[in-house]
């Protein structure tokens, strides 16, 4: 293997035997023997992968829930044995994939440090030396010699912390351990990783969080279904994530208006469709920040209609129902007779996320609506990196004097 | 998976030497003797045995210093028990350690059988006691007290990997184990003197297990030589290498047991 590959990961596939029920008895064996039943299900949780981690280098492993990654990482952390492939690991590994293994709530929080200490590989001695630090900087002084069921999770989460930044391993491997905690400690994670970043070592953090994954990682492994679907940078990762978060887009072909609850008015004049585009590809759902966004509105005109100026406005909705925005038309030169009207966002600002849209023709006074379609059109938002709030403002200046 | 620098490297000394405190610790947590249930334990077992067997019964085992015959035989039986049955739920006791961090798995069954070993010692305190109460002579022999229990040790180290390794996917296992080691207790003469058995065959017979031999050949380097060992109960020597024999087999087969399944203990605790 080459000197600069930290982890090495070719062909591995992990199978696991999922038992019909609990075959926890010799008993079952022994049934299941004789009629010839497996007692299981054979689920493949991992098909055929293979990538390197280089070292030094901080490397992420994104996925969906049930995609593969907690295995791969018990896979990289030697908890579990691949049923085919090789796992080639260069240095000593360190897995976190929850804090504080080991913990005992019957022994006082000086023996839990020993002996969590020991499970992360330093001996007596060495934890001697480092034990005032890791109490120190858990803040736990008083506690020491208190039974660590006493202990609040709060407490215990700061023990188990302070005693696992001491593992000086050449390879870290993180399963979302900064999901718990309060903000001052996630904030204490992150000078963590900013550390293990500068000393150069080899880091993998498993997550969905791909805020943590822009900030941190160098390189990143989406992984879906148990597959690999690209190694790539964090922000080409963070879009195809995100488009996997999205629920498959079905109908593309514009939005057909149809009868419903959700739409009311007199009708004089109706919305066709609703046409959503981007980059001239029509029909799509899926839209990327920063770009235009057009929305087509094909008008069909009952007779007597024919010459009626009609106002359009829209609203869009986000998951929670807010209303993000919502322009219309007033104002503007309204062709008396349009067949359609557009509306262009030049610069798509809205945070990622899926988005409701109400489209509504009203007549010139604003008084009575013509054809109003309630939250019918749907589309979704993605984001190369993270919108903090609803909306990006684009156009704004810092200054520091 | 078993490999000789493997097993002394510094992390995993330090490792078991916090595993077996913790153990250790939490054995006699909350209880007001504490430790001292180590020792009192077998001393009330033998307690209960030495006016059972010796007081009302009158059982005549053909050898001076009966009681401590009689403890020598308890302490070392113990030892077996305690090992084998606290190591059968070892590694499902602490799964939450197998399936969160690398740890070596045959260190957790070795951590386990190490606190036996630390009763044995505090019990091997109180027989030394006895015998200067009942003034046995020491004679050279003791010297191979280590060796003989070393012997117990593998055989039952042997036994605890397969059964650990057997309890993660069949539970049964403690309760089989329970009623298995019932059958050890009656074929190992501790209570009864084996010597005055009429059947040969059925002194070979308990003399082809470990248990036996060691048992009996503790009591004649350390308590009498009029003690009856193998070499009586197999006339001629080919045989009397059975028991070792065992011990060499249940060693190997549990270690190639527990090796074959420690690849998925992780899934399937």
């Amino acid at each position: 293997m080459a000197e600069d590959i930290a982890i090495k990961v070719e062909n591995v596939s992990k199978l696991f035997k999922l038992p019909h029920e609990k075959q926890g008895s010799l008993k079952s064996a022994v049934v299941n023997f004789y009629k010839h039943k497996k007692g299981f299900e054979l689920q493949k949780a991992l098909k055929d992968i293979s990538f390197e981690v280089k070292k030094g280098e901080f490397f992420g492993i994104v996925g969906r829930n049930g995609s593969g990654k907690s295995t791969l990482l018990k896979l990289l952390a030697g908890i579990y044995s691949p049923n085919t492939g090789d796992i080639t690991v260069n240095g000593s590994l360190t897995p976190f994939i929850e804090l504080g293994v080991g913990f005992n709530q019957e022994l006082t929080g000086r023996e839990n440090v020993f002996l969590n200490g020991a499970l992360l590989g330093f001996n007596r001695k060495e934890m001697i030396k480092m034990y005032d630090d890791i109490v120190g900087f858990a803040e736990l002084d008083k506690f020491m010699d208190q039974k660590l069921k006493n202990y609040s999770s709060g407490m215990q989460v700061r023990l188990a912390f302070s005693i696992a930044i001491r593992a000086h391993s050449d390879i870290v491997v993180l399963d979302e351990v900064l999901a718990v905690g309060d903000a001052s400690f996630q904030q204490k994670c992150f000078d963590i990783f900013r550390d293990l970043k500068k000393q150069k070592r080899t880091i993998i953090l498993v997550t969905h969080d791909m805020s943590n994954v822009e900030r941190f990682c160098d390189r990143v492994l989406v992984l879906e279904k148990g597959k690999i679907l690209n190694v790539t940078t964090p922000s080409k990762a963070a879009s195809i994530y995100a488009r996997l978060n999205i629920e498959e887009p079905g109908e593309t072909k514009g939005s057909p208006v149809k009868k419903s609850e959700s739409r009311w008015g007199t009708g004089g004049v109706k919305i066709e469709k609703v046409l959503l585009s981007q980059d001239d590809t029509t029909g799509n759902k899926i839209f990327e920040v920063g770009k235009n966004l057009k929305i087509d509105i094909e008008l069909k005109r009952s007779k007597g209609y024919e010459n009626t100026p009609v106002v359009c406005g829209l609203a869009f909705y986000n998951k929670d129902g807010v209303n993000i925005s919502g322009p219309n038309n007033t104002g503007q030169p309204i062709k008396a007779n349009a067949q359609k009207l557009t509306f262009e966002l030049k610069e798509l600002s809205f945070a990622a996320g899926d988005y409701d849209l109400t489209v509504a023709l009203y007549d010139e006074e604003v008084i009575s609506p013509f054809d109003v379609l309630d939250k019918q059109v749907h589309f979704s938002v993605i984001s190369d990196h993270i919108v903090h709030g609803l909306i990006e403002i684009t156009d704004v200046a810092w200054q520091s004097d | 998976m078993i490999r000789i620098p493997h097993v002394l490297s510094k992390k995993n000394r330090a490792l078991l030497s916090e595993l077996v405190r913790t153990d250790f610790k939490l054995r006699y947590q909350g209880s007001v003797l504490g430790y001292i249930w180590s020792l009192l334990r077998p001393l009330l077992l033998f307690t209960i045995l030495y006016l059972v067997f010796i007081k009302f019964l009158k059982v005549n085992y053909g050898v001076p210093h009966s009681a401590v015959y009689l403890l020598v035989g308890i302490v070392l039986w113990s030892f077996f028990l305690e090992m084998t049955s606290g190591c059968v739920s070892s590694i499902v006791g602490r799964g939450d350690l197998i399936r969160k961090i690398r740890i070596p798995r045959w260190l957790i069954v070795i951590s386990s059988s190490l606190s036996a070993v630390i009763s044995l010692l505090l019990n091997i305190i109180v027989i030394a006691i006895f015998m200067v109460l009942n003034h046995v002579a020491v004679s050279a022999d003791i010297l191979w007290l280590p060796l003989i229990v070393l012997e117990m040790y593998v055989f039952g180290i042997g036994i605890a990997f397969f059964l650990s390794a057997a309890f993660v996917k069949y539970r049964d296992i403690s309760y089989i184990w329970e009623v298995i080691c019932q059958a050890l207790f009656y074929l190992t003469p501790l209570l009864y003197p084996v010597a005055k058995l009429h059947w040969p065959i059925v002194r070979e017979i308990i003399f082809s297990s470990p248990l036996s031999q060691t048992v009996q050949d503790a009591r004649y380097t350390i308590v009498t030589h009029k003690t009856y060992t193998i070499s009586q109960a197999f006339p001629s020597f080919w045989p009397r290498l059975i028991p070792f024999a065992v011990v060499v087999v249940t060693f190997l087969i549990g270690v190639s047991y527990f090796r074959k399944k420690s690849k998925t203990f992780a899934e399937d605790i």
